[in-house]
């Protein structure tokens, strides 16, 4: 427990003066660290033929925002597809099929890193280092480029003063956005944790995988091929852009990628650690600290109610071994050195944030912390993705506003801004999307029991295929594993979701926010809606957690809760429908 | 002239919802189950699809001779929910209606003199009002005892005319062509004079006629907020189909059937049927009591945006003081007893029709004077322009006189009585207090002044600060100086004023605070204050007022009592109000129903999941039942809310949303518990 505390603690005060920076970095201003930054960006202004000074309004924001992302998809899926015939291949890994090729590129394009391939046994050292790397630097910055365009909004945009009612606002350049967020935030941030990471322990190296001879001679295997890599850079960027996609199949349940438990910590923090941040830059971008801190008191309520709940279940036995094992937390699935805590913690952390990078086997979860990474990536705002966790944010804060606005008998406004038929129009799509993708995708195919590729019958075959979806749609990636997902119905199936997942919740919000940009500002007075009210706060926090029960709570029944409940009860269901 | 403020008199005008007003909604509500009526609610029109597909799930059963209890239950359940909302829109259209009808009775089967030439005295037709046109000229003659045929404007004459039949006000008021009370209504009587009215709107299209239809379903428009909302929960209700939709599938994976009636049942629990039932009926209450408080504005819209206002732009005469300047004061010259003063003031008043002669004996008495007779002999000296003064010449000859100081002051010397030093003092001091001056004598001297003082109206003081209290910023207008202005302002308690306005200082006060964002609400009578009312976000005019006025604002006051701006504001926010708490309670009201319908849908097949019947309820079969009866049953029983209004405290923001958050959040997820347990345990008894 004091393990927890510490690294929660560590990560708030390191995401304050980091939300700080963020925003100084996306305000344009002039900065120290200019002399450093701004030749290598102005070089790549240059490489790229960006105008940085271009103000952009939200439809050309959103146009490059889409553009970028095609033109990336499109190079990466050729990448993958003939990865065999590039360089940096030295193990001699064969091409991907096309639809598990198409999977992995949308995957990681989205952010997502849902892995239907195993990293070290599928994807060349180009594949792995050059490709998903790139994304997963580039993606995260992207994400946040959209916030930071959607904050600016919600202030009017750029150049505020003076701009006609009605007009289209300067929303920034999308361009200057990501590289300076890839630039001055990620890469800095990478390379720093790389480095703490190798002094762990963590492979760093462009050598081919290591033949090594087992130390018990006792057994039939003589030799061992452990896969190396520029592990340590890589693991830096999948913790820090809430990507998820480890260099081993096993992530960072394994020891090369995760060896102390100082890195453990370390890559912990770095789960949450933007995400964390973000909160505070939309306080300083938005120039309220009420707002910031409403923000971070909502997310924290939920992320402590998650992480305890799923420290409780874990540290319970695992009822499958009632009869079998002595009593005991539940251990199956996890690494020993971590424990039921710190696997729970994680687990916690990176389905809340759209990480997926897991210490420990989701699989193995008990019912109830099973049911709490479920609770983080359908909620998918509690610290939430970089950049899109806070978006996905302001929507629960906009949805709340209106509700509340009504109940105060005005209009309904945020800082000003009325939320109007067109608002709530898009924000209404955002609410049926989830459903929609998560479980309209779960129903076809469990009703096709044959595409379905589970290893469980019953509650628990439910939820893999829940959660498959579910992990697609948050953009999270994590896997409940156990199901072979390497078909071309599930790697198609997730890529329709992947990007609806990825790109609705992002370009709808940006198109809210550049409504209420152009919108009149009426001033704060007595009778209007205050955001920085603990009165507020649990408005939010119920209409978060009501909105999301609502939708959803049919399907956990027969997933996750009924598993639970049938645990509970062990003469029942379990036994009835095992072969 | 305005007619004073009777914000209480309006009683008579409430319809009650009596036996027969319920009886025509409910032939009404079978009527909205027209197809044309249905798919406007995408709500209830997902209830009326489950509606079919349970009958004829109950009608398959019938024919195969398979129990069929259950099934007919729920779709009679299910019919009336969909009923229940028709009705709770009909009773507010049959209120609307009904208090419409009573307006509207008057000016039935009149008939009208239209005039074929320019003159008055030209030729005229009779026609029936109901073909006249805008722009028609009409001749209202008083001998016959005539009405107004049609609303106008007085363009030739002056009468004085009984509104009582649209505003409900028995006092007669007076109307003259030319100056800002030039509007006549239709159906009201004419009692001294007779004019000329010129037609201002086509029949059918009078402000009355377009209020009709704001209170009628069939022609009304949802207002940007009910459409907001109705979007809201369309998206909501896309996602409880899909939520249930997706579970036959999963259950299948599970080798479970699931009961489609029990399915239909869980969607119609989930869906905001609760406040889509009540949407329609809350937007037609608000223009229900705008319209009892006799406000006919001309859309929807306009009484929901009064509920944003920021800023209210107040005239200060009539608005936050009585129109007419009351005596306050009686100032005597040195060597004249103050009762001298009274009683000669008194006497010089006591014919006086004035409100200022009146206010002069009211404040006598105050002072302890008895009213005298009036002296037998005496005459009347009325007011004229041209000796601005009035008075009383008594049997013997003498004159107790009152008037302006300069025109006493002529008067005196041709009396030959000698000016008290101390006169032009007084004079002046009570002007600088913003009062004005009316000086008294006698024919044997000038006896003192009496000071003549805007009197702040009861009550205004109180209802400016819970304005305050909402948000509300109150500006106070008025043609005084700056030092007369300040000291009503601050007495009255508003939170600006401008001193010496000039008419078009309105508008640029309303421009103003518009490019501050905020939105300003202003009441007008005269042609002048048109660009003003037009400008206005909300511009209420009074119906006394030019035909220009009316055409600028956005609501017309048939009272003409410019402090209604206030009940308006109210009404705006109340709207707004309702229809939040009602969405609130609806969606928290589904955790229960969830708890209550989700384990009997799996209770045969899947028995772990039991342990989710939270409430102990009898049998999946009665669960069910008693999840849909209290989902009927809780729209009728939240009509009175609905039609009333969630009361407006005098609260801030945080405080309003605090308490609607504890009474329709967190009750509205207790209540449905503790009803359904109810309703379970009535219906363990019959099943």
């Amino acid at each position: 427990m004091f393990e927890i505390i510490l690294i929660v603690t560590t990560a708030l005060l390191l995401a304050w003066p980091l939300g700080r920076y963020m925003a100084a970095v996306f305000s344009g201003a002039p900065h120290v660290s200019d002399r450093l930054f701004l030749p290598l960006e102005n070089l790549l202004y240059r490489l790229l033929g960006i105008a940085p000074t271009q103000g952009m309004d939200w439809k050309r924001y959103g146009a490059a925002f889409l553009f970028s992302n095609l033109v990336l998809g499109l190079l990466v899926f050729g990448l993958l597809l003939l990865q065999h015939r590039l360089p940096l291949n030295p193990d001699g890994i064969g091409p991907l099929s096309w639809d598990l090729a198409l999977h992995t590129a949308i995957s990681f394009l989205t952010n997502t890193n849902q892995q239907h391939y195993s990293g070290q046994a599928q994807l060349s050292y180009l594949s792995q280092s050059v490709v998903i790397v790139t994304l997963q630097f580039v993606t995260p910055a992207m994400a946040l480029a959209i916030c930071v365009a959607v904050l600016r909004g919600m202030m009017g945009g750029r150049q505020v003063d003076g701009a006609a009612d009605n007009s289209e606002r300067d929303l920034g350049n999308y361009y200057v956005d990501v590289v300076r967020s890839v630039v001055r935030l990620l890469m800095p941030l990478a390379a720093f944790m790389a480095l703490l990471l190798t002094s762990q322990g963590v492979p760093s190296t462009y050598q081919g995988a290591a033949n090594v001879a087992l130390v018990d001679a006792s057994v039939e295997t003589q030799e061992q091929t452990i896969p190396l890599g520029p592990v340590a850079a890589m693991v830096a960027i999948k913790q820090l852009g809430t990507n998820g996609g480890g260099w081993y199949g096993p992530n960072s349940a394994n020891p090369l990628e995760n060896p102390t438990p100082l890195s453990n910590a370390i890559e912990t923090i770095a789960i949450v650690l933007l995400p964390m941040a973000t909160v505070f830059m939309a306080g300083y971008m938005l120039q309220r600290r009420g707002f910031a801190l409403m923000s971070l008191a909502a997310m924290g309520l939920l992320s402590a109610l998650c992480i305890g709940a799923s420290v409780y279940s874990e540290r319970l036995p695992n009822g499958a071994f009632a009869e079998l094992a002595t009593a005991g937390a539940n251990m199956e699935g996890k690494e020993v050195r971590f424990g039921p805590d710190l696997s729970a913690l994680w687990a916690t952390f990176t389905t809340q944030t759209s990480n997926g990078s897991v210490n420990a086997m989701h699989d193995s979860l008990n019912p109830v912390a099973g049911l709490v990474t479920r609770v983080g990536m359908l909620v998918n705002a509690i610290w939430g993705g970089v950049g899109c966790g806070f978006v996905n944010f302001l929507v629960y804060v906009w949805i709340t506003v209106f509700l509340a606005g009504l109940m105060i008998g005005r209009t309904p406004e945020i800082f000003g801004r009325k939320i109007e038929t067109r608002e709530i129009t898009l924000l209404g799509a955002l609410i049926v999307l989830p459903t929609l993708c998560i479980l309209v995708f779960t129903a076809i195919t469990l009703a096709v029991p044959a595409i379905t590729g589970h290893s469980n019958p019953g509650f628990h075959g439910i939820s893999q295929v829940f959660y498959e979806y579910t992990s697609a749609f948050a953009n999270n990636g994590s896997g409940f594993e156990g199901l072979g997902d390497n078909t071309p119905w599930w790697n198609l199936s997730c890529v329709v979701v992947l990007l609806l997942g990825r790109y609705l919740p992002l370009v709808l919000p940006l198109m809210i926010a550049g409504s209420l940009a152009r919108k009149r500002v009426a001033p704060v007075t007595s009778g209007s809606l205050r955001l920085d009210t603990p009165t507020f706060c649990l408005t939010l926090v119920s209409v978060i957690l009501i909105l999301n029960f609502l939708s959803f709570m049919p399907a956990t029944v027969l997933g996750p809760i009924g598993e639970a409940l049938a645990l509970a009860q062990p003469t029942t269901i379990v036994t009835e429908v095992l072969p | 002239m305005t007619t004073p403020a009777h914000s209480h008199s309006r009683k008579s005008r409430v319809v009650a919802i009596d036996p027969a007003l319920l009886q025509e909604a409910a032939r009404q509500a079978w009527r909205k189950f027209a197809p044309a009526e249905a798919e406007k609610n995408p709500v209830m029109f997902v209830v009326l699809v489950g509606t079919l597909v349970t009958a004829a799930i109950t009608v398959q059963r019938v024919v195969s001779g398979a129990g069929f209890g259950f099934e007919l239950a729920c779709s009679l359940i299910l019919l009336f929910t969909v009923w229940f909302a028709h009705f709770a829109e009909a009773v507010a259209e049959a209120r609307g209606r009904g208090q419409a009808a009573s307006l509207r009775s008057a000016r039935r089967d009149l008939s009208a003199r239209r005039l074929l030439e320019q003159h008055a005295e030209g030729r005229n037709e009779s026609v029936a009002a109901t073909t006249l046109r805008k722009g028609d000229r009409v001749l209202v003659l008083v001998l016959t005892g005539e009405y107004v045929p049609a609303d106008g404007e007085i363009t030739q004459g002056i009468a004085t005319i009984n509104e009582s039949a649209v505003t409900g006000e028995s006092a007669p008021v007076l109307r003259e062509a030319g100056t800002d009370h030039s509007g006549v209504i239709g159906g009201t009587k004419v009692l001294t004079g007779d004019i000329v009215v010129t037609v201002s709107t086509d029949p059918g299209e009078s402000f009355l006629d377009r209020m009709i239809g704001l209170v009628e379903g069939a022609k009304r428009q949802k207002t940007p907020n009910e459409l907001a909302l109705t979007v809201l929960l369309a998206a909501l209700t896309l996602v409880f189909l899909i939520a249930v939709t997706s579970l036959p599938p999963m259950a299948g994976f599970m080798g479970v059937q699931l009961d489609t009636v029990m399915l239909i049942a869980l969607l119609v629990c989930l869906i905001p049927t609760t406040i889509g039932g009540l949407l329609p009926a809350i937007g037609i209450a608000g223009m229900n009591r705008a319209l009892q408080a006799n406000i006919i504005a001309k859309s929807g819209k306009a009484v929901e945006v009064a509920g944003d206002i920021d800023t209210l732009l107040l005239d200060k005469t009539g608005t936050i003081t009585f129109g007419d300047r009351q005596a306050t004061e009686f100032l005597a010259v040195d060597g004249i007893p103050q009762q001298r003063l009274i009683a000669a003031a008194v006497l010089a008043s006591l014919q006086d029709p004035t409100p200022e002669g009146k206010s002069v004996l009211r404040l006598a008495q105050e002072r302890g004077h008895t009213l005298p007779a009036m002296p037998s002999g005496a005459t009347f000296i009325p007011f004229t322009a041209l000796t601005r003064i009035s008075g009383l010449q008594q049997a013997d000859g003498s004159h107790c006189i009152k008037g302006a100081g300069e025109a006493v002051k002529r008067w005196a010397e041709l009396q030959r009585l000698a000016l008290p030093p101390r006169l032009n003092t007084l004079v002046e001091q009570v002007a600088q207090q913003g009062a004005t001056p009316l000086v008294v004598a006698d024919s044997s001297a000038i006896l003192g002044v009496i000071a003549l003082s805007d009197v702040i109206k009861p009550g205004v003081a109180e209802r400016f600060a819970k304005l305050r209290a909402l948000g509300v910023k109150t500006v106070m207008v008025t043609g005084d100086n700056p030092l007369t202005a300040g000291a009503i302002a601050a007495e009255a308690g508003v939170d600006a004023f401008i001193a010496e306005a000039l008419p078009e200082d309105k508008l640029n006060l309303i421009r103003q605070e518009q490019r501050a964002g905020r939105l300003v609400a202003m009441v007008g009578d005269g042609t002048n204050d048109a660009p003003a009312l037009a400008q206005a976000d909300v511009g209420l005019a009074m119906n006394a007022g030019t035909q220009a006025a009316k055409d600028a604002g956005n609501m017309v006051d048939l009272d003409s009592d410019p402090t209604k701006l206030l009940a308006v504001v109210e009404v705006g926010k109340q709207l707004l109000i309702t229809r939040g708490a009602l969405t609130t309670f609806s969606l928290a009201n589904d955790v229960a129903k969830y708890f209550a319908i989700v384990p009997a849908v799996f209770a045969g097949s899947l028995p772990a999941i039991a342990t989710l019947d939270l409430m102990q309820l009898h049998s999946p079969r009665s669960a069910v039942l008693a999840a849909l009866i209290f989902n009927a049953l809780i729209i009728p029983a939240l009509v009175p809310l609905a039609l009333k209004g969630v009361r407006l405290r005098v609260q801030s923001a945080e405080q309003l949303l605090r308490n609607n958050m504890l009474i329709y959040g967190l009750g509205g997820v207790a209540l449905p518990f503790a009803a359904i347990k109810l309703i379970d345990l009535i219906l363990a008894l019959f099943l």
